[in-house]
């Protein structure tokens, strides 16, 4: 220890080697991921490793320049995210800066270096509402007042969850409507706390709630094959993984588009620039088929492209996860798409390598699997501390390498996610989209959800679900012998049961997310076009039976209408006039 | 500046060299030999006292007398229009024998991430003239699109080709337009053979697409630590032309698998815990730092498009390298060596391949209202008939069904008549789709049901007669 540098007070340190991301200070005074100012730049970073006095910070900015002799200066606070109205119709980057903001301050396209930036606008005036009064005994965590933040969302200002103990009220002895910017109190309370709509949560530690329940509502994402066959609660977790090109961004995208959850928080983690201009630039157009808002009034961004710096891209899953349980914590139900987690576990092993850590498997830190199951766990239906019931639902794509599910990334995931969307090359290449394998993808919430769909849908849910499922089973075992002895050889029954498996696969498993009206497909139309195929189905056998040679059972004409049910606006009708024709027309075969 | 007699050690591409002051990561560094040649380098890593420098023409000739300097900044690419129609080395030093080049500007050469913010999302259909790519994959300005080859296959004709007739219409269109962008092809070769470079020269010249090129050249026998830094110039270049002179800039890096091999040579010599197949665990994000500069920046007129070419050892392409590649790009062209022994020309297998952007850049408005159907439809028709190949080889023609040997027929006319169309015609899209129409017009109507009804009514071919014509072609 340098005794020039230690009468100093401030805890400041000072560069000693730098490589890529990983910058090493000596006599830095920090704790366990402090965040840290590094260089003349005041580059932002996080403490990742104390030895002896030297200290390593993983950097959230580029280091080209940086060298040794450069100071490092402590905040003495964790790496945190701002919380307050604001968050929503917002796109960050991963340590949660304003991307529209860092625009306008470094004037340029470019992302320079060393430019901070709050992450809610912190002179904005917001209309406030006061829900409680002067006397009122508030807890942790309880809602004082609301804010319109957007058309769709009112954001509910809260008691810090940390300004009380647990089972502690206090009363309320200030509180006024009016407006206000984020910082100001709104709210005083009997013990002194300031209430003010801005809150600093550190990103690393899950928000308190009261208890975690058994999710029991399926967050219905308009897309038949995971509504239909293989549904996620709210409050869920997911896996997405697959092979580059078999489509996990565009179901992430659909995901956001089209569940129904009250929040979104999409983190782009280490993939492309263009597609999060896509969602910059769709969303605010696109209508929310909730309620015909804009989709961005409900939405939050994170964009940690695949070339903005690395250690930005291991923090910006935490980032969006602790704004999820924020919005959790008001009673909403908020969905969290990850893409991808691959890449997030990718920085994990990059800062790692630089560490020279003792290496796991195929070059991951050994504490991938950990750091996995403690994001995931963050997700859930929770009852928070205010006595609201929220969820999170944790939805994370994987890319596998080589697209092979063995690695490390995609089977740490697969033990503790409970959905499991696999996708498949074979499926993209031949354009059957969205490409989720339906032998091997699975659901565990389907027992629990069936009571929603049979109340909310129709009471057979679970017996049509079966039917389908059952079909596409018989169909994968009799392709094999189809392979080695063509489709005639086989015998009437299973020749039909083929036709009617492939409507199945063509019809109902397809989706196409560019067509305006098959891109949202709510459950009763599911429903619906899951009928017209059984209709098909029942009648063709009953044909067959009756002598009707299989080619012309196979040959009738209204039959093929089955795959334009998903183009059609005014499905029910189509529907109803579809299968009595399929019925008229199969009937008059014998 | 100081000078530095402090070598301590000489490892492979590295020199590691005792320092006084502080010296900046990615710094440059000149070393000067005691044969007087001066070789140039970049700071690697930076420790008090020692760094370690990468040095990019190769480590010979260096000894512990050698003397070392420290330029204090980071590595700059001298950009100017002029630069079109030269021709530089790896490094960015002309070796055309032409007039000394008198920058406009020095840029940085690792150039910032675009804030996704700024971005516009690319949706310009740029017409290659080549039916498997306008089409089945489309190609749009602001996109990467690589090339996933293997060695012995025909992709430089390929690249060629697109650079070629990309060309044309662009300029055409800018003539109506009153923006007037014009269109610049920035070419960067690393490691390839003189030969195949002489082949681009010579197609470059022939064509006069020279003066309106910029050729980066880093040969085989060429130091291989110096390509990592052609891409990284190439692209300081095409930005500069692009967002900051309205040049749409088409970009083509070939080979990106021997820019590869150097940040793995770097990575041993550095003694780096190896990720997979040897090579660093950071090549994502290193691969991410170029691809991710293509793209259309809002407010600016130019665009960046990038075409790597890949050749995937053994033709894997789970190989690490197309791997990785193929989750940063948008999308993916195959040459597949099974087409090229066949004889098609460009030998592009159509299934495998994709381009992520096609969907926003295509349709009504944009080139033709049916043109997602027609692809989505050949795509699906032509896996079928490649699947009922296979089963073709076990029971014959014979057994299969009238319909089966349609789709059979249609796969067999799908590579003859749509795919082959040579290196050297350029199809513009009316007659891509109308050749679409042709084949997709031997299967029945009803089997057309990713098509729109309305445009099978408008484009399908009711009359046998053309059907016939296209199978007594095979």
């Amino acid at each position: 220890m340098s005794k020039a540098e230690s009468t100093e007070t401030t805890g400041d340190g000072v560069i000693q080697s730098v490589s890529g991301p990983v910058v090493s200070a000596r006599d830095l005074d920090a704790r366990m991921n402090d965040v840290v100012y590094v260089g003349d730049e005041g580059l932002m970073g996080e403490v990742i490793e104390i030895e002896g006095n030297i200290t390593t910070v993983q950097v959230y900015e580029e280091t080209s320049g940086v060298g040794p002799g450069e100071p490092v200066e402590n905040t003495g606070e964790p790496l945190s995210v701002d919380l307050g109205p604001g968050m929503l119709d917002a796109i960050y980057d991963g340590v949660q800066r304003p991307l529209d903001v860092l625009e306008g301050k470094m004037g340029s396209p470019y992302l320079d270096r060393g430019v901070d930036a709050p992450g809610i606008d912190l002179e904005k005036e917001w209309e406030f509402e006061p829900t409680v009064e002067v006397g009122d005994e508030v807890g942790r965590g309880d809602v004082v007042g609301i804010v319109e933040e957007t058309v769709t969302i009112d954001h509910k200002v809260m008691v810090p969850p940390d300004a009380l103990e647990e089972d502690e009220t206090a009363e309320v002895v200030a509180i006024e409507p009016g407006s206000f910017d984020v910082t100001e109190a709104v709210a005083e309370l009997s013990n002194g706390t300031e209430v003010s709509m801005h809150q600093e949560w550190p990103v690393r530690e899950p928000r308190p709630s009261a208890n975690k329940k058994t999710p029991r509502t399926p967050l219905v994402s308009g897309q038949r094959i995971l509504d239909g066959l293989f549904p996620i609660a709210k409050g869920g977790t997911a896996a997405i993984p697959g092979p580059f090109g078999s489509g996990k961004t565009v179901t992430q995208h659909q995901l956001a588009k089209y569940a129904d959850a009250d929040i979104i928080v999409y983190v782009g983690c280490g993939e492309r620039g263009n597609e999060m201009t896509e969602v910059i630039e769709d969303f605010p157009e696109l209508e929310d088929p909730a309620n015909g808002n804009p989709l961005m009034a409900r939405t939050s961004l994170i964009a940690n492209t695949s070339n903005m710096p690395v250690a930005a891209r291991e923090s910006c899953i935490y980032t969006g996860i602790t704004i999820a349980e924020y919005y959790r914590d008001m009673g909403y139900d908020v969905a969290l798409m990850a893409d991808s987690t691959s890449r997030w576990a990718e920085a994990m092993r990059e800062i790692s390598s630089r560490l020279e850590e003792m290496p796991g498997e195929e070059g991951y830190p050994a504490y991938l699997a950990a750091r996995l199951a403690q994001f995931y766990e963050r997700a859930g239906y929770f009852e928070n501390v205010n006595g609201t019931e929220g969820s999170v639902s944790a939805i994370g794509a994987v890319s596998p390498p080589g697209g092979d599910f063995s690695e490390p990334v995609t089977q740490n995931t697969l033990r503790i996610v409970k959905t499991f969307w696999a996708l498949d090359a074979d499926l993209a290449e031949r354009r059957h989209f969205p490409s989720i394998n339906w032998n091997e993808s699975y659901s565990l919430y389907k027992n629990q959800l069936d009571p929603w769909f049979q109340e909310n849908v129709s009471e057979d849910w679970p017996e049509k679900r079966q039917w389908a499922v059952d079909v596409l089973d018989e169909e994968t075992e009799l392709q094999e012998i189809v392979q080695l002895v063509g489709k005639d050889a086989l015998p009437d029954d299973q020749q039909l049961t083929l036709e009617v498996a492939r409507y199945l696969r063509e019809a109902y498993l397809q989706q196409n997310a560019f067509h305006p009206v098959d891109t949202y497909c709510p459950p009763e139309k599911t429903y619906l076009m899951l009928t017209t195929i059984e209709t098909f189905n029942d009648e063709a056998f009953d044909a067959l039976e009756a002598g009707v040679p299989v080619e012309e059972i196979i040959d009738v004409e209204s039959v093929p209408r089955i795959n334009r049910i998903g183009v059609q606006e005014d499905y029910e009708e189509y529907v109803e006039e579809l299968k009595a024709d399929i019925t008229e027309e199969l009937r008059s075969l014998y | 500046m100081k000078e530095y007699q402090t070598i301590t050690e000489i490892s492979g591409p590295l020199v590691y060299a005792e320092v006084d002051e502080a010296i900046g990561y990615d710094e440059i560094v000149e070393i000067e030999t005691a044969q007087g040649e001066t070789l140039r380098g970049q700071v690697l890593e930076s420790s008090e006292g020692v760094v370690a420098i990468q040095v990019f023409e190769g480590t010979s000739g260096i000894d512990q007398n050698a003397s070392v300097r420290f330029l204090g900044e980071t590595m700059k690419m001298p950009v100017t229009e002029d630069l079109l129609g030269r021709v530089l080395d790896g490094s960015g030093r002309p070796i055309d024998d032409g007039p000394e080049i008198v920058p406009e500007e020095r840029q940085d050469i690792v150039g910032a991430a675009i804030n996704p913010y700024s971005r516009e999302y690319p949706e310009e259909f740029i017409e290659t003239g080549v039916s498997a790519i306008d089409g089945m994959n489309t190609l749009v300005r602001g996109q990467k699109l690589p090339i996933f080859s293997s060695s012995g296959q025909p992709h430089s004709e390929l690249a060629m080709q697109i650079a070629r007739q990309a060309s044309v219409p662009e300029e055409e269109e800018g003539g109506d337009e009153e923006e007037g962008s014009e269109f610049a092809v920035i070419f960067g070769a690393m490691g390839i053979t003189a030969e195949e470079a002489n082949e681009f020269m010579e197609d470059f010249e022939r064509t006069g697409a020279l003066e309106r090129s910029v050729v980066f050249m880093n040969l085989a026998d060429d130091p291989a630590v110096e390509r990592t830094v052609t891409p990284r110039m190439v692209l300081t270049t095409a930005e500069y032309l692009a967002f900051e002179k309205d040049y749409h800039v088409l970009v083509i890096l070939t080979d990106m698998t021997n820019y590869c091999e150097a940040l793995r040579e770097i990575g041993a010599a550095r003694e780096e815990v190896p990720g997979r197949r040897g090579y660093p665990g950071y090549m994502y994000t290193d691969l991410a730092q170029l691809y991710e500069r293509a793209g259309r920046i809002e407010g600016r007129e130019g665009s960046v498009t990038q075409i790597p070419i890949l050749t995937m050892p053994g033709d894997d392409d789970t190989h690490p390298i197309p791997d990785l590649t193929g989750y940063i790009t948008e999308g993916q062209i195959y040459v597949d060596p099974d087409l090229n022994s066949q004889g098609l020309e460009p030998p592009v297998n159509v299934l495998p391949s994709l381009s992520r952007l096609m969907d926003d850049g295509i349709g009504e408005g944009l080139t033709r209202a049916d043109h997602g159907g027609v692809s989505d439809q050949m795509y699906a028709a032509y896996a079928e008939g490649e699947d009922l190949r296979d089963l073709v080889n076990i029971v014959g023609r014979e057994a299969l069904s009238e319909r089966d040997n349609k789709y059979l027929d249609f796969a067999d006319a799908f590579e003859t008549e749509f795919v082959d169309q040579g290196f050297d015609t350029n199809r513009d899209l009316e007659e891509t789709l109308e050749i679409g129409w042709d084949l997709l017009s031997m299967l029945p109507k009803e089997e057309l049901n990713r098509v729109d009804e309305e445009y099978i009514e408008e484009y399908y071919r009711e009359d046998d007669s053309e059907r016939e014509v296209v199978e007594a072609a095979d």
